[in-house]
């Protein structure tokens, strides 16, 4: 029992060494830790109900009272950015975990099946691949209709051969690999293999790919928004946000921007810490 | 060959001085090597053995400089090769030096082989890089090399891909990338490992041919001491970073004085009946990182003494003085029995 | 002679198409066996030596049962007349998985085979540490974190976790370091005497051969070309490729130099077999008469044949040698 402490501490400690040498990567921790706690905290840190409209207080520029200025109907827009969050970042998540946990099993099995198996699988992932992503989202989500709810899933769906690939990929790697080999010897199920050796010698690249792809459902929630298939008036999205300021992106240019900067940092944020991690996960750095 | 003694260092293509090198880690650093003192004089066949852990790679490496600079120090210590100081080169010096002064083999060679381009363009490109000399003159001169390496069907293997010829034949032709423009020293880091053993065999004998041919040196790094005992003239025995042995090569395998030497010899199994018990070194190779200011070898030692405590220097013994060993106890030994 | 053998192979023969055209036609194969004949007994040591290209790895296979022969038999003789068969794998470092902590690797075996808690494979992977010289408390590290000669202890519990009856030792210290190779070694006989098992020995490395078996086999392109006691084919070998491949052993205890040609053609590709002998090409002794001819594996001695040669001609009877490199018992 001490041993395994042990042996996690020293994990964990060189574990933040790693990251400590690479401040791109803990600028992009410190982000994300921003950026979530300030969308968990909104209803202690939002000066005002998001919803609230104050047609007296419409289209005021950032001032101490309004942060981010309001919009048209008078609502607080640094409130509504804060709320916001809980939607994008919410849905950045949901998607790349779901998506990744998905097409990670699919991926698996399918590599460790081969053969038509693993042949019918990959010709319905390359179909759907062959399909523009943003194309065969917006599809999706307009035949399923607009709603936040939608948009989650029809990124979800459109995400998941993604996954399978790089997941088939790692699995026809690792089928080749001595440990399995031996565990061929003893008699192992494939179930066994998979479950055992397959899982978890794939993760490090899939846990690069999910952490990166968190900030890109969020850029995608927010451009189903921003066309009107995603999160619906009056709910605080970002994506919304963004599409409604167009109409005022002149003389008020606070409507768009804040929503929009929200978006660029956050998903910056998930991108250098994909990237970070990859890094660190990468066996050809591993210094013992 | 009588080598090692302080000799001219113009005529010692490779001269290490108590060579100390250190990589910085997370939390500290690995002292990679600690007193590395060696010599190649000009058309020696040296070897320098070890185990993992010894530092016998980092030392080929260094031979050439080919560790990034900014990850190692060097504490103590220089290297001269013909007498320039290499530490002290620039890279795009050292670029010049590389491949035709000094070269080096590997143990994979087709890991050292560009696996997308023609042989014969590999090593062409080679000699360009060195020689002024036109394309068709390189030609010719590869095509020369690669019938000297006994390789029957020249003009075939010119045009092949490493990965369309055998481990012998890259080997080979590693070997003829190294001396096609004539080296003055050759750095084989663990050559023959890979290949079977009568593979191994052409190979080294092939080395030393050409070897003799051009007046090349050569440094044989390996763990096999029975090739050690056929093909070079000396030996340096390495042990966590430093040298703790070196002499003649009948000298120090037929009669080992450091105790370690004594433990790796002892521990063949062509020195024991078949199926008894072979002899152990009871204990581990230290940590690099946190070595202790002793004898290095003390934990694992059957002779330990007060002296130890201090690391020893690596001293010629009074009987002779060609054979020099880094033990205290074994100095003194020697010392009184010369006496 | 007690026969408590353990395993036959029947003249084995393994082929893979190694080319297809495009109507799926087989356009060659790789012959890599070419009728096997051997057995291994219980309490002994059978050495396979051979260089790349001889088959010797597919031959660790076949015994696996990873890989069915296209041609010939494997009986198996224990009691239950199902393969008890282990294998410890050459490269200590891909052999473990490195993300499973060392408990798990060295149960695996077991634990596919079902019917053990938890906390029972933990307590057996405890005591086979013990039993291969690793420390108990060490049970929850991953394979990283131990050196190589450690690895390969673990790699050896792994083997015996199922209890074998017999283990293949596919090179098993090739990758070590010679002080840790000592270690494995004893390691290794220690358990052969604790547990009366039976190691199919394949190296490349004859002084390791030497000193682990009581048998040994030669093979070369997919054939045994020499099969008998250790000591006898080492000193007095009947083949002529045991006397090339011994010839260019490096030997510590003989004089100190190499020579001998430098030339020699390459082995042939086993995509087109040769006709007659295989080793035809590279063999100092042939002729234009018998060597065209397939050779059979002979029986050196009537009685006890348990010596046996692939060439007509028994060149340690005829004492055609070029150079001797006395190898001492």
């Amino acid at each position: 029992m001490r041993a395994m402490v042990a042996s996690l501490k020293h994990r964990s400690s060189y574990f933040w060494y790693q990251l400590r040498r690479s401040p791109m990567t803990m600028i992009g921790l410190g982000i994300i830790i921003f950026m979530c706690l300030s969308a968990l905290l909104a209803p202690v840190l939002a000066p005002y109900n998001p919803d609230v409209i104050n047609l007296r207080a419409r289209l005021q520029a950032p001032s101490m009272a309004h942060f981010f200025g309001t919009d048209e109907v008078g609502r607080d827009i640094f409130s509504r950015v804060l709320y916001g969050g809980q939607q994008s970042i919410g849905v950045g998540l949901f998607v790349a975990f779901v998506a990744s946990f998905i097409g990670t099993i699919i991926g698996c099995f399918s590599g460790i099946f081969g053969k038509w198996v693993d042949t019918i699988i990959m010709r319905i992932m390359d179909v759907m691949l062959s399909i523009p992503s943003l194309v065969l989202t917006m599809a999706l989500a307009a035949a399923l209709g607009p709603s936040l709810f939608n948009a989650m899933l029809a990124i979800t769906l459109v995400r998941i051969p993604y996954y399978v690939r790089l997941a088939r990929g790692q699995t026809l790697g690792i089928r080749e690999m001595v440990y399995v080999k031996a565990a061929q010897t003893f008699g192992a199920s494939r179930r066994h293999i998979v479950q055992w050796h397959v899982i978890r010698n794939a993760l490090p690249p899939i846990i690069v790919q999910t952490t990166l792809d968190i900030g890109n459902a969020i850029l995608m929630a927010a451009a189903l928004g921003f066309i009107g298939l995603g999160a619906q008036q009056p709910t605080a999205e970002w994506g919304a946000m963004v599409s409604a300021g167009r109409n005022f992106l002149i003389d008020q240019w606070w409507y768009s921007t804040f929503p929009g900067l929200a978006i660029l940092i956050t998903a910056i944020g998930f991108n250098l810490l994909g990237d970070g991690m990859r890094d660190m996960l990468d066996p050809k750095q591993k210094v013992k | 060959m009588q080598g090692n003694q302080a000799g001219q260092t113009d005529e010692l293509v490779l001269s290490v001085e108590n060579l100390h090198i250190e990589f910085p880690i997370y939390k500290g650093a690995v002292k990679a090597l600690n007193g590395v003192t060696l010599q190649v004089a000009a058309g020696e066949i040296v070897g320098l053995v070890g185990e993992s852990g010894s530092g016998k790679s980092v030392c080929a490496m260094m031979g050439m400089r080919l560790i990034p600079s900014d990850s190692y120090r060097v504490t103590r210590g220089t290297i001269r090769q013909s007498g320039k100081d290499i530490l002290a080169l620039s890279e795009k010096e050292m670029r010049a030096i590389r491949g035709s002064e000094v070269s080096m083999i590997f143990q994979e060679p087709m890991t050292a082989l560009n696996p997308v381009m023609k042989v014969g363009k590999q090593i062409i490109n080679v000699i360009l890089q060195h020689q002024s000399i036109s394309r068709a003159k390189a030609r010719e001169k590869t095509l020369g090399l690669l019938r000297e390496m006994y390789i029957a069907d020249p003009e075939r293997v010119f045009d092949s891909y490493p990965f369309e010829l055998s481990g012998g034949m890259r080997q080979r032709i590693m070997i003829a990338l190294a001396f096609s423009c004539e080296p003055k020293l050759l750095i084989a880091d663990e050559p023959t490992t890979a290949l079977d053993v009568t593979v191994q065999k052409q190979v080294l004998l092939l080395l030393r041919e050409r070897a003799r041919k051009t007046g090349t040196a050569i440094l044989l790094i390996t763990h096999d001491m029975a090739v050690v005992s056929q093909f070079c003239e000396r030996v340096y025995v390495m042990y966590a970073g430093a040298v703790v042995e070196d002499g003649l090569t009948r000298d120090v395998i037929k009669q080992p004085r450091h105790p370690y030497t004594q433990g790796l010899l002892a521990g063949l199994p062509e020195n024991v009946k078949p199926g008894t018990p072979l002899k152990t070194i009871g204990g581990q190779v230290p940590d690099l990182a946190q070595l202790p200011a002793c004898c290095s070898f003390m934990n694992r030692c059957g002779r330990k003494e007060y002296i130890c405590r201090n690391v020893p220097d690596l001293l010629p013994l009074t009987s002779d003085p060609s054979h020099k060993v880094a033990c205290w106890i074994v100095q003194e030994e020697d010392e009184r029995n010369a006496r | 002679m007690p026969d408590n053998r353990l395993v036959s192979l029947n003249d084995v023969h393994v082929h893979f198409p190694v080319q297809k055209n495009w109507l799926g036609q087989v356009k060659s194969i790789a012959h890599v066996l070419n009728g096997i004949d051997l057995h291994a007994s219980a309490g002994e040591t059978l050495g396979i030596v051979g260089e790349s290209g001889c088959g010797k790895s597919t031959l660790a296979q076949v015994l696996m049962g990873l890989l069915p022969p296209t041609r010939g038999k494997v009986s198996w003789h224990t009691a239950s007349a199902k393969p008890n068969i282990q294998i410890v794998f050459q490269d200590p470092q891909s052999s473990l998985d490195p993300r499973l902590p060392v408990w798990k690797v060295i149960t695996e075996p077991i634990h596919v085979q079902g019917g053990h808690s938890r906390a029972q494979l933990r307590k057996i992977a405890g005591d086979l540490a013990v039993q291969v010289g690793l420390r108990e408390e060490y049970m929850d590290r991953y394979p990283h974190e131990f050196s190589g000669g450690q690895r390969q202890r673990i790699a050896i519990a792994r083997a015996l976790a199922p209890n074998p009856d017999i283990i293949v030792l596919d090179e098993p210290t090739s990758a070590l370091d010679i002080s840790v190779q000592a270690q494995i070694l004893n390691l290794l006989n220690d358990l052969q005497k604790a547990r009366n098992l039976s190691y199919i020995l394949i190296s490349h490395n004859v002084s390791v051969i030497k000193h682990m078996s009581k048998r040994m086999a030669v093979m070369y392109l997919g054939q045994i070309v020499e099969l008998g006691p250790t000591a006898g084919v080492l000193q007095k070998p009947a083949h002529p490729y045991t006397e090339l491949l011994l010839e260019a052993v490096p030997d510590m205890t003989g004089s100190f130099t190499m020579n001998g040609p430098v030339d020699l053609p390459e082995l042939p590709g086993n995509r087109h077999l040769p006709r007659g002998c295989f080793f035809y090409d590279r063999c100092r002794y042939r002729d234009e008469t018998g060597c065209h001819l397939a050779q059979p594996l002979r029986s050196l001695d009537a009685e006890q044949k348990i010596r046996w040669v692939r060439c007509y001609k028994n060149i340690y009877e005829n004492s055609i040698r070029a150079e001797s490199t006395e190898t001492s018992v």
